[in-house]
């Protein structure tokens, strides 16, 4: 099974997450919490993060949150992406969810 | 029940992904499968309930609720009713007969705290799933997961709750059960019923509109809750809080999540209310304890995660 470093630009915390793992639940196992935790289910945005570098695996996630336009420019929910490669990503909340 | 509106009937849920949806609703929540439509929509029962479905669900592109019905005594109360809510100044839409599986005509309004409710009379009456009419056994065998007993509540976050409490109380025939209130007076949570159960509807204060947080379902007993969260363990499925109390209703309780996001109770027990009863209130000093009896501290999921 292969791993791969994700690291929070922000808080430059690193945790690893396996290649079948969201990334949301890899930091919730690994202890870590640089990325807040909402659904994880892909609905209610709190994990909205900008994926910096590094290739990836979109699960289903709510429109309200990460539009099509926002996923191409690599905006995704922690809670519904596999990594494809070591990622470098950084917390994005969108206004709405901060407002909440 | 005192303008006709009887019971709650039913709630379309959207979801990410049907398979997944039912995954959760039909193997782990206990729901029954009893039919799907033209449009994709999946239409689901609880053992005890005696109409066809209750919960709709619909695949969409953005989770959360797209409707919560109540179900009318007769065609003249709902005739009535929507007189009622039009002279209220909402607009009122029709849904044609047959528009939902085996259901009859429905009206369609909109709160001001955004979110939107029907009003029905006639829904296939097809009994309690699994168990004679007559002489009928204790339960039926060959449920699923946490053999969910009925749907019973929605809890919604939007704004305008006095607004909102104005449409339900003398409109639709609710009455307050419970409340917190904040020091100036203000109310920021209402719980409304139309029978003896300490809610059929919740709202809570928030400053985004037609917001969803939860679908209940009930169960007996605090075993049964027990055994939910061992379900809730075995599947891997998100958790929010519990098995715990409310200090609100008094229910005993456990959150889970869909695999859309969409929030999921099951509850067991909780206060029953007559008439005569004076609506139970909570302060907001105390809104940790109101809403989970034991923490006695609210955890930030509760107030900020809704789809």
């Amino acid at each position: 099974m292969r791993v791969f470093n994700i690291t929070d630009k922000t808080s430059e915390q690193t945790f690893v997450c396996r290649e079948n793992e969201y990334v949301l639940y890899a930091m919730q196992r690994t202890g870590i919490a640089c990325i807040p935790i909402g659904c994880k289910g892909g609905g209610c945005g709190v994990c909205r993060i900008n994926i910096i570098a590094g290739k990836v695996d979109f699960g289903p996630m709510s429109k309200a949150h990460v539009s099509d336009e926002q996923r191409k420019n690599g905006y995704a929910l922690a809670c519904r992406v596999k990594p494809r490669s070591h990622l470098v990503i950084e917390c994005a909340p969108n206004l709405k969810a901060r407002n909440k | 029940m005192k303008k006709g509106v009887m019971r709650p009937g039913h709630v379309q849920i959207r979801v990410l992904d049907m398979e997944a949806a039912l995954k959760h609703y039909v193997d782990l929540l206990g729901l029954i499968e009893t039919d799907s439509d033209e449009s994709g929509r999946v239409y689901l029962k609880a053992w005890s309930e005696v109409d066809k479905f209750s919960v709709v669900l619909r695949e969409a592109d953005e989770p959360g609720c797209d409707f919560m019905a109540f179900k009318v005594v007769d065609e003249d109360s709902l005739i009535q009713l929507e007189k009622d809510i039009v002279e209220f100044g909402l607009t009122v839409t029709h849904l044609a007969e047959g528009d939902l599986k085996d259901c009859g005509r429905r009206i369609q309004f909109t709160s001001a705290s955004g979110h939107c409710f029907e009003l029905y009379t006639d829904k296939k009456y097809t009994g309690k799933w699994g168990l004679n009419e007559v002489n009928p056994e204790a339960w039926p065998r060959g449920l699923k997961g946490m053999r969910a007993v009925r749907f019973d509540h929605c809890l919604f976050y939007g704004d305008a709750l006095a607004e909102t409490h104005d449409l339900f109380v003398n409109v639709l025939g609710f009455y307050l059960s419970e409340q917190v209130v904040d020091p100036e007076g203000n109310r920021i949570a209402q719980f409304l019923s139309l029978s003896t159960k300490a809610h059929d509807i919740a709202f809570i204060k928030h400053e985004e509109k037609g917001k969803f947080h939860h679908a209940s379902f009930f169960l007996e007993s605090w075993e049964d809750i027990l055994r939910a969260a061992d379900l809730i363990s075995m599947t891997d499925t998100p958790i929010d809080i519990g098995p715990t109390r409310h200090g609100l209703t008094h229910g005993k309780t456990i959150y889970f999540f869909d695999p859309s996001g969409n929030r999921t109770e099951v509850f067991a027990g909780g206060d029953y209310n007559y008439p005569d009863h004076k609506p139970v209130t909570w302060k907001t000093e105390e809104l940790g304890k109101a809403i989970f009896y034991h923490d006695r501290v609210l955890n930030e999921k509760f107030l900020t995660v809704v789809t």
